[in-house]
């Protein structure tokens, strides 16, 4: 039995630090490979210069900008929505349709991001364009309503589990008391839940700003800064899929690395707040 | 002449049509048999329906090989090829110098392929002077109005850097002038087809063997983009497409290029829109 144990513990822990390792290593590597750029100091320079390679300039800010406007933008538009859905799954529940709406829910995150992206352009981005009657449809809006799709189930399914948290002898206080349930979920529910539900947002904020293949198909790639929710933006991870395929000795090419590092800072900084945020839940 | 005799002389000549065309199907196809390898093809999205159309028929003639197509733009195609990734590398434009050295890449030229400026069907704008075409591109006019259309921003679509077409485009047409930064930047020709067929204020510009019905070719300087104005070199736009190797074609790949360069493949070349190279 001993040995049994020690093998299996030996299995699991090389296993941890096998997928430890290749994070460290992927974060060494884009480091390792942008030091070019880095060494010229231009770090802060490329963070909030324009993109015109055929002028000398290699800036990555009109990528950031469209980046986070629409990670954000997403966000803004699913959190509303997911509420309401986990509400309706985790509390109204009225006939057990909640279960069956969670099923439908669960299932959607197994739906591929090109899919949405075909949705986004051959029903969105015309629907946008004639809607507001102004630029081509392939905008910040349009992807990050088809983000907030993505993105939604995550949030769901985060804000469901944690609403299951409550526990039950306070919603049966609140019954007692003759509270109706919209006074249950606000006053009981949501102070009970925010912490996990943080955690749901921050994940899905950090899958809106990770996704390639929407914000390559519907934003529209250009790259000027964006000046409204109706222009043509690109994502940082549109770039990098835009400029892989130019030949390897480029400067276009050595920028694209930089652009990693800044999306490798923005998804672990969103992941180690929620950790830390998990931690100190579990001391309270 | 009876009826009879009418009847097995026409039979006997559709036997001989089949004769003679089985066999020159076959002589074309026949170096395919007994291989049983797979053949990696990437790069330029112009060359994608001449390449899938003899992967199909080479596929079906010997259902042993495999023969992958992926896009990525001629950018793409030249590098894989130089790294090893593909066994073809197609470009939309002749490989730089240094890539050529840098890899020892050989060029093989099959087709001539114009690049058109292209608007959706339902713009009023049929005609444009390559001047207008640049001021277009480099966002110094920005409204349909200027140029006598309606009055409706213009929204301009681009290729990513990787684009043989793109660049091709931007040499021929618009004399290396900027495009604008508020460009829309799609990735094939494909995509490029689709996004101005959808958007009726587009312009944009696509490889004159995609064009059909669902987007127009403009009218540059008073020449229409054809099949023949690129032919008989009226229409300047022009390109090569290559298929590019590292060193010389060998095996499979050989005998896929040669495929493209017999009369089977250039008849195909030619339905796809683009002409063949003698």
């Amino acid at each position: 039995m001993d040995i049994k144990e020690t093998i299996f513990k030996s299995i699991f822990f090389s296993a941890s630090v096998f997928s430890a390792g290749i994070t460290l290593f992927i974060s060494g590597f884009m480091i390792v490979l942008a030091l070019p750029i880095l060494k010229q100091g231009l770090f802060f320079d490329m963070l909030t210069s324009p993109w015109a390679p055929d002028h000398g300039l290699f800036g990555l800010g009109p990528m950031i900008v469209g980046t986070i406007c629409i990670a954000f933008m997403a966000l803004v538009i699913s959190f509303p929505i997911s509420l309401g859905c986990s509400f309706f799954i985790g509390i109204l529940n009225p006939k057990g349709l909640g279960k069956w709406l969670k099923k439908m829910v669960e299932s959607m995150t197994a739906i591929p991001t090109v899919i949405y992206g075909f949705v986004g352009i051959f029903l969105l981005v015309p629907l946008v364009r004639e809607l507001f009657l102004k630029g081509s449809g392939m905008c910040i809006l349009s992807a990050a309503i088809m983000l907030s799709v993505l993105i939604s189930p995550t949030m769901i399914l985060f804000f469901v589990d944690s609403f299951a948290r409550v526990p039950q002898s306070d919603l049966n206080a609140v019954d007692a008391l003759g509270g109706n349930t919209v006074q249950k979920f606000f006053y009981v529910v949501l102070p009970h839940s925010w912490k996990g539900m943080l955690t749901g947002i921050i994940l899905s904020f950090g899958r809106a700003m990770g996704d390639t293949l929407i914000a390559l198909m519907i934003s529209g790639n250009s790259v000027a800064f964006p000046g409204s929710v109706l222009d043509s933006a690109r994502t940082l991870t549109a770039h990098i899929a835009l400029i892989i395929a130019a030949d390897f000795d480029s400067i276009e090419f050595k920028t694209i690395f930089l652009g990693g590092i800044f999306l490798y800072i923005m998804t672990s900084a969103s992941i180690i707040l929620t950790k830390f945020l998990f931690r100190k839940k579990n001391n309270k | 002449m009876t009826f009879r005799n009418l009847m097995v002389t026409i039979l006997f000549m559709i036997m001989l049509f089949f004769l003679v065309a089985g066999n020159c199907f076959s002589d074309e196809l026949d170096r395919f048999k007994g291989e049983k390898q797979i053949l990696r093809i990437s790069g330029g999205t112009a060359h994608i329906p001449v390449m899938k159309e003899a992967a199909k028929r080479i596929m079906t003639f010997n259902p042993d090989i495999r023969i992958t197509i992926a896009g990525g733009g001629s950018g793409a195609g030249i590098k894989q090829v130089g790294e090893g990734l593909v066994d073809i590398g197609n470009s939309g434009r002749k490989a730089t110098e240094a890539e050529i050295n840098k890899y020892g890449l050989k060029m093989i030229k099959w087709a001539i392929d114009g690049v058109a400026a292209v608007v959706n069907p339902k713009n009023r704008i049929k005609t444009l002077t390559r001047q207008e075409l640049q001021d277009i591109f480099s966002g110094k006019i920005t409204n349909w109005k200027e140029l006598g259309g309606n009055d409706k921003p213009i929204n301009v679509y681009t290729r990513d850097k990787a684009s043989g077409t793109r660049s091709v485009f931007w040499k021929k047409a618009l004399k290396k002038s900027d495009i604008t930064n508020k460009a829309n930047v799609v990735v094939s020709n494909g995509a490029m087809k689709t996004a101005v067929k959808n958007d009726p204020y587009s312009i944009g510009y696509i490889s004159v063997g995609f064009i059909n019905d669902s987007v127009f070719a403009i009218v540059l300087d008073g020449v229409k983009p054809t099949l023949d104005s690129v032919k008989q070199g009226h229409y300047k736009v022009a390109r090569g497409l290559y298929s590019n190797t590292k060193g010389d074609a060998k095996g499979l790949a050989k005998k896929f290029i040669d495929y493209l360069l017999g009369p089977d493949g250039r008849k195909m070349v030619l339905e796809k829109g683009f002409i063949p190279v003698n």
